[in-house]
């Protein structure tokens, strides 16, 4: 295989008696989209800032295209930052900011002038080279200050959550251009995020971090359905929680009984939980089906009945919130919007159930 | 609605109006006709360019003012020069506690008169002062130096007296350069130089201007710091004023000099601002 | 209880009533002195004695004048310039009123004194001024270390280069004039004449600039010069040179061999003046010899209170005396009052002095 365009091994990095990231390695393949999902304070800047240079490991290497760059100081480094508040100069038009990383590397004016003029073609903003900073819109800002990292061909490009500014709408349509422009450009991109569905929806492969270390690093279908640990689970995506003991254990198939009595079957697939420990059953609001008849769900692993208890209404994304008959567990259950809901209101009864594939069970406490 | 909002403005712009009128406008008014008549007799006045005739016909008041105006310049350059580093270290560097520290230390000066802090200066530098000893026991020098009544002396004065006003300023513009755009120049390949010109200097641009505007004002107008730390030779334009006012019992003459230092030290700024291309209201936006 | 707050009440009121005719006749005098002429101690015994209050403020003779000039007499009840610098301001600026002679006891001065001063001070007929405090200008010497300094003009010698200092004001131009042996005072009515003594005086100043180590403006920064020896020899004030003789014996005041310049500061009272009683209440109180001599012994300098002398230390006599032999008092040149016009001439004069490298 070819050489990574980035691999960190073993890095950690301190501040005091703090350890923000404790002993991380991984490796991205060149053209590839790699994201860094965590919680914010988790440790993910803090290798980002590493990795450009603005920061040094307390030990660890970090290799560009096979070769360390540790003691390269960041202006000489083959990556560049496209940063949180994006750090375009306001005291520079357009075609400034993005010739400044061109002029300092000493090119002619007029080869600057057609790099910056190609470039802002490339983002689909031609012309708008004379314009300020403040002129532009949220969107052309992005795409300007990633244009203003490109024209110098770096080996990675860093992003540090650049979409974290915009509102929603603008966030959703630049996640699809990010992707897009990424493969335009052919070039590594590594990107910090706290938001599960940017990670999701661009990347190639995505480590999810939490408290300095990497859980799980998988592409994001894996990560969705086959979460490793309790955190990955609860932080990619929703889930309904279950806490209680295990009953029944053999091989991966577990089976719980929660606090509140009831059982639910699910899976195990990385460790072994013996019968008797205390544990987790995660199980997603959108793989639970639901029906008004108890047939429909009869032959899934958990099959469940309730009383529609409250409406959530969230477009795609609604959800009912159901008391389950046996016990009073509150459980989340995706409404589809395709109709055939239509008429549930609070009170009605109501069938669901999922297959044991879908509940992801994790041991508390005790294990690691 | 709009009566009340109309009202408030009013207010509030009432005590501007009457600083402007009470405090600026009519001492200035009446400075412009004192300047405007010569002693024709005991006790008589008449109409007359005379005074300002004179300012622009002696040479030794014309070569005062340009000395006087030099010498500001080179003041606030130097203040400029020494004061960005503090103020950068002060606004970026500074951390936690020893931010309002430095802070307060840039302040200390001004807690004693002017008069007390340019006689301290006077104990350094002069003959038998502390610095002509130290050096004498180091065995530097052989006798007293003399360091007192040069123009060096009255250079370190106005830029002592003057630090303040260009620190506040510099740390408040520069407090807001975001931390980022100075990274994101290093990330894109920038030099420290590159960084400092193409970034911070035009940042602080509002801020070197007004912080330039006043040191250049305040050594212009200066006068005890000159006269004391100058000596036989300190020649500054306000002593000329002073001594026309004060001394000469000559008001006339006295107006006049005051209102050619502030046509003159107006024409500078301006000149200044427009080579630096840099507008009035911007640095004060 | 009735009768004992009754009692109470009634001597409050008491109290409060006398107190209240005493503020009706007593008033606030504000004078504008220099340093050393109204020293706390005469103060109190003056504010006790009379009921009149005293604010004091201490300034110069072109301040005061300036001051006065600035609001047209007012601010101030009683004032202490120069007697020569008072017919040409009143004449040009009105600043002064008469002095009612009346109410000056003029027994109290010396008489030779008061009817100079008187002389001096007469605008229209009317007299502006009578005399308080009298001294001379002259040398404070290093005796040893300036031995060759005998007259004004002998600071530009080369053996106290660097070592000199004098005030850039009109008393020095006068003082190098006589040194010169030329005649300031007799060409005071005569512009042409003054002006041709005055370019003399400025060539020769401008070629005795290297000679200086600084122009002293305050009292307090001389002393400092010549204590930390930086200068040796200055034109200064008697009484300066009598101070710094106490702490250092080999300084005192000389009188130069052209001869002293003598000085008489005055009472005048400002145009505006509110408080004419308290003025003159003043004037006789300070003018009799036991106070008088209290203000010797602080300010240094001898009053026109006639016996003032006499209660005076005999330190300060002595000293006198060694500055002052007889041929020396007589040698004294006394400022007459200055024409309006000449502070022109000599502004010019001392402007270019001070640009001359």
């Amino acid at each position: 295989m070819a050489t990574p365009d980035l691999s960190c091994i073993d890095l950690t990095r301190r501040f005091g008696d703090a350890l923000a990231v404790d002993n991380v390695s991984f490796e991205v393949p060149a053209g590839s989209f790699f994201s860094i999902l965590g919680p914010s304070g988790c440790g993910k800047t803090t290798i980002m800032r590493m990795i450009a240079g603005f920061l040094e490991p307390t030990s660890g290497d970090i290799l560009i295209k096979g070769r360390s760059v540790l003691d390269v100081p960041p202006n000489k480094r083959p990556v560049n930052m496209v940063f949180q508040h994006l750090a375009l100069f306001p005291m520079m038009n357009i075609a400034d900011n993005i010739g400044y990383g061109l002029r300092r590397k000493g090119l002619g004016k007029a080869e600057i002038e057609k790099k910056v003029e190609e470039a802002l073609e490339r983002i689909g903003l031609p012309g708008i080279g004379k314009r300020q900073v403040n002129e532009l819109s949220g969107g052309q800002k992005q795409r300007v200050a990633i244009a203003r990292c490109m024209v110098l061909e770096p080996d990675v490009l860093l992003l540090d959550e650049p979409l974290g500014a915009l509102d929603l709408k603008l966030r959703e349509q630049m996640k699809i251009e990010l992707k897009s422009l990424q493969h335009a450009f052919d070039t590594t991109f590594v990107y910090i995020t706290h938001d599960q569905s940017e990670a999701l929806v661009m990347s190639d492969t995505i480590a999810v971090m939490n408290a300095g270390r990497f859980e799980q690093m998988a592409g994001p279908e894996e990560l969705y359905h086959r979460p490793e640990t309790a955190f990955v689970a609860g932080f990619v995506g929703d889930a309904n929680i279950f806490k209680g003991e295990v009953v029944r254990s053999s091989g991966h198939d577990v089976e719980l009984r929660t606090e509140h009595g009831t059982h639910i079957k699910g899976v195990s697939l990385l460790r072994d939980i013996p019968e008797g420990r205390s544990a987790e059953a995660y199980v997603r609001p959108e793989a639970i089906h639901l029906s008004r008849t108890a047939d429909d769900v009869a032959e899934l692993d958990n099959a469940l009945s309730g009383k529609v208890e409250q409406m959530l209404f969230n477009g795609a994304a609604s959800r009912i919130r159901i008391k389950a008959e046996e016990s009073s567990e509150t459980i989340e259950v995706g409404l589809p919007q395709s109709g055939r809901f239509d008429g549930i209101r609070p009170g009605q009864t109501v069938n669901f159930g999922w297959s044991d594939k879908q509940g992801n069970i994790f041991e508390t406490g005790g294990k690691e | 609605m709009t009566s009340g909002r109309s009202l408030g403005f009013y207010l509030l712009l009432a005590p501007v109006l009457l600083w402007l009128l009470l405090l600026v406008i009519i001492p200035h008014i009446d400075l412009a006709l004192v300047s405007l008549r010569e002693r024709v007799g005991v006790g008589q006045y008449a109409f007359s360019f005379a005074n300002f005739l004179t300012f622009l016909n002696e040479p030794l008041y014309l070569v005062t003012f340009a000395r006087t105006a030099v010498m500001s310049i080179l003041a606030t350059f130097i203040t400029l020069i020494v004061g960005f580093p503090v103020a950068y270290f002060i606004a970026k560097m500074a951390r936690g506690k020893l931010q309002p520290i430095l802070f307060v230390l840039c302040l200390v000066p001004f807690w004693v008169s002017e008069l007390v802090r340019t006689f301290g200066w006077m104990i350094l530098l002069r003959e038998t002062g502390i610095i002509s000893s130290l050096l004498q026991w180091l065995g530097l020098v052989n006798g007293p130096v003399e360091l007192l009544y040069n123009d060096a002396a009255i250079m370190i004065g106005l830029v002592y007296t003057s630090m303040l006003f260009m620190v506040v300023p510099l740390v408040t513009t520069l407090s807001t350069l975001d931390d980022s755009l100075i990274e994101a120049g290093y990330d894109l390949g920038g030099s420290s130089a590159s960084v400092f010109r193409e970034i911070i200097v035009p940042h602080a641009m509002p801020g070197i201007v007004s912080g330039c505007i006043v040191v250049f004002m305040l050594s212009l107008g200066n006068y005890l710091t000159p006269i004391m730390l100058g000596g036989k030779d300190s020649l500054w334009f306000t002593e000329l004023i002073y001594s026309q006012f004060i001394v000469r019992f000559n008001w006339e003459l006295g107006a006049a000099f005051g209102f050619m230092l502030l046509f003159l030290s107006t024409a500078i700024v301006w000149v200044a601002l427009k080579l630096t291309g840099q507008s009035l209201e911007k640095t004060m936006g | 209880m009735i009768s004992l707050s009754m009692l109470k009440t009634t001597t409050a009121a008491a109290v409060l009533s006398l107190a209240a005719t005493q503020i009706a006749s007593a008033e606030t005098l504000r004078l504008l002195t220099w340093g050393g002429y109204a020293p706390e101690e005469v103060i109190e015994l003056f504010e006790k004695e009379t009921g009149h209050t005293v604010e004091v403020t201490k300034s110069n003779n072109e301040e005061m004048i300036a001051k006065l000039r600035a609001t047209g007499g007012g601010g101030f009840d009683l004032a202490q310039p120069s007697q020569d610098r008072i017919s040409g301001p009143q004449a040009e600026f009105g600043i002064y009123k008469p002095i009612d002679l009346s109410k000056i006891d003029d027994s109290l001065f010396i008489a030779s004194m008061l009817e100079a001063t008187k002389g001096n001070t007469t605008v229209d007929g009317e007299v502006y001024g009578v005399p308080h405090v009298w001294g001379t200008s002259g040398l404070v010497l290093d005796t040893e270390a300036a031995a060759s300094v005998k007259d004004y003009t002998d600071l530009c010698n080369d053996d106290v280069k660097g070592k000199v200092s004098y005030r850039l004001k009109r008393p020095t131009l006068i003082g190098f004039a006589y040194s010169m042996g030329l005649d300031p005072f007799a060409a005071y009515g005569d512009e042409a004449a003054y002006k041709e003594i005055m370019d003399k005086v400025e060539a020769k100043l401008v070629e005795c600039k290297g000679n200086v180590k600084a122009y002293w403006g305050g009292g307090d920064e001389l002393m400092n010069l010549i204590r930390s020896g930086e200068v040796v020899a200055s034109m200064a004030w008697d009484t300066g040179g009598w101070k710094l003789n106490g702490e250092m014996p080999n300084v005192t005041f000389v009188a130069p061999s052209s001869g002293s310049l003598g000085w008489i500061d005055t009472f005048v009272l400002p145009a505006k003046g509110k408080a004419d009683d308290a003025a003159y209440a003043w004037i006789n109180f300070v003018m009799r010899p036991d106070i008088a001599a209290k203000i010797t012994n602080v300010a240094g300098n001898f009053t026109a209170s006639k016996g003032g002398d006499a209660g005076v230390s005999e330190e300060l006599k002595a000293k006198y005396q060694k500055s002052y032999p007889a041929a020396d008092v007589d040698n004294i040149k006394w400022y007459p009052p200055v024409p309006a016009g000449l502070e022109v001439i000599e502004g010019g004069v001392l402007d270019r002095v001070k640009a001359a490298n």
